[in-house]
């Protein structure tokens, strides 16, 4: 499974950034960077991201 | 960019930027970095700001982004009834927040503090009772060390966690905000703010509408994050049934965690004092944040001056988590308990409610503060054929002492 984020959809808000509990998210100016080897695949931005740009792709 | 400050402030927003305003005030020597490039921009925010923010912070408000004067509410259960208030008198601001932020940065600057955007912090680390940052700049890093940070990063709030304070939002006391900023738009009153509540139309949450002068309104929605559809999906579905709103042209998309459920137990650490979103500094019931975190700011600024001054920023900081909860977070505490009960309701008890209760009696319950007779009068006149309500209320109006609130001692 990976986390990936659309950046077609996303608005670069950074909710997926203070939600995520393992701190794998980081926001640089137009690009939100996923540290695999960090994410757990938990879903947390996958929720809370206000426009559906975060999926886990199995 | 010098090697070492008095303090670095990270983020340059409200909390960020009044804080600033209050070191460079007594000279201190202070940095602000923000990952931005634009001050103020773009906004995860409404822009309301009540009129007793601006009197117990002593602001002026000014015309270039005090833009729409607010003389009460409107609150609307899901069949269309409303609850209004609407006074002769002022009762607030719709901002232009890029403009009041720009402001207070011109502010900051005129007193002496430096303001650097486009450089992110990448890295914070302890060594000898100083932290070093390491900040990004374009493809350029640089060290900088300071024996203060303060932590105004809003939610991402990466900069306490590089700190060992855990800022972590949890997902269930956090809402997923959407909001256009609309303009063409017509259909409601410009001097209310217009909140709409229900399980359908934003569940766990409401959709406002801030107006901004001349058909233009913020247009938003803030619910749970465990929704099943986007904020967006919702938004736009209502969007689409309003007669005065789906015809109008959208300028500006605007989205971001809301941190509505409660505050940080410690909102300070060695070298570190956090404030605004970063400590999740919101009302838990409209999720509102400027005023707050302007104070948050000032009252961090504080406790950096007392650190300053004692040259030591460890013990000297650790007053103020407590100072902020008296000040503010206790209060604050008690409309928690109101945004509990309203996460309780269904379509049909706001339906009642609206029928029901008047926008004072609203208040008074969102603010954890009807008297005695009052809720006599509530559970006797109003609640009375609806057991349902008369269980959820009690349930939620028990216990009104502050035992919840406040420090962990």
């Amino acid at each position: 499974m990976t986390t990936v984020n659309n950046g077609n959809k996303c608005l670069y808000c950074g909710a997926c950034v203070g939600v995520c509990p393992v701190q794998a998210i980081t926001l640089k100016d137009t690009r939100i960077v996923i540290d695999n080897k960090k994410c757990i695949n938990c879903g947390a931005c996958v929720n809370i991201c206000p426009v559906g740009a975060m999926t886990i792709k199995k | 960019m010098k090697e070492s400050y008095e303090a670095i402030i990270v983020g340059a927003g409200p909390a960020g930027l009044a804080a600033a305003i209050e070191l460079a005030k007594e000279g201190k020597d202070v940095l602000v970095v923000d990952r931005k490039q634009e001050i103020g921009c773009p906004k995860r925010c409404a822009e309301g700001l009540g009129l007793g923010w601006f009197n117990r912070l002593n602001i002026k408000p000014k015309k270039e982004w005090a833009v729409q004067p607010i003389h009460g509410a409107a609150l609307y259960s899901p069949d269309g009834k409303s609850v209004q208030m609407k006074r002769k008198e002022n009762m607030g601001y719709v901002l232009e927040r890029k403009m009041f932020e720009k402001d207070l940065a011109m502010q900051a600057v005129k007193l002496g503090a430096k303001i650097l955007l486009k450089h992110q912090v990448v890295s914070a680390k302890r060594a000898n009772g100083i932290v070093e940052l390491t900040i990004e700049m374009n493809d350029e890093t640089k060290t900088v060390t300071t024996p203060l940070v303060l932590a105004c990063d809003g939610v991402d709030s990466l900069v306490s966690k590089m700190l060992g304070l855990n800022t972590k939002l949890e997902l269930q006391e956090t809402d997923s905000g959407y909001q256009y900023e609309m303009t063409g738009v017509s259909g409601y009153d410009e001097n209310l703010l217009h909140l709409y509540f229900g399980v359908e139309v934003a569940p766990r949450g409401y959709i406002w509408i801030f107006p901004k002068r001349d058909g233009t309104a913020n247009v938003g929605i803030g619910i749970g994050a465990y929704e099943k559809e986007t904020a967006k999906f919702y938004l736009d579905r209502w969007i689409a049934e309003q007669d005065g709103l789906k015809d109008g042209s959208i300028i500006e998309v605007n989205a971001g965690a809301i941190p509505v459920g409660g505050f940080l137990d410690e909102m300070q650490a060695d070298n570190l004092i956090v404030a605004g979103d970063a400590g999740h500094m919101v009302d838990p019931i409209h999720g509102g944040g400027i005023g707050i975190a302007l104070e948050g700011g000032r009252l961090a600024a504080k406790h950096a001056l007392k650190a300053i001054k004692a040259n030591e920023y460890c013990d000297s900081v650790k007053g103020y988590t407590k100072d902020w909860f008296d000040t503010r977070g206790n209060e604050l505490m008690k409309r928690l308990k109101g945004r509990h009960l309203l996460e309780q309701l269904k379509d049909g008890d706001f339906n009642y409610l609206a029928g029901s209760i008047t926008m004072d009696e609203a208040l008074k319950i969102g603010n954890g503060n009807l008297t005695k007779a009052e809720k006599t009068i509530l559970f006797t006149k109003k609640l009375i054929t609806r057991p349902g309500l008369v269980k959820i209320f009690l349930r939620f109006m028990k216990d009104e002492t502050r035992k919840e609130g406040g420090v962990k001692e």
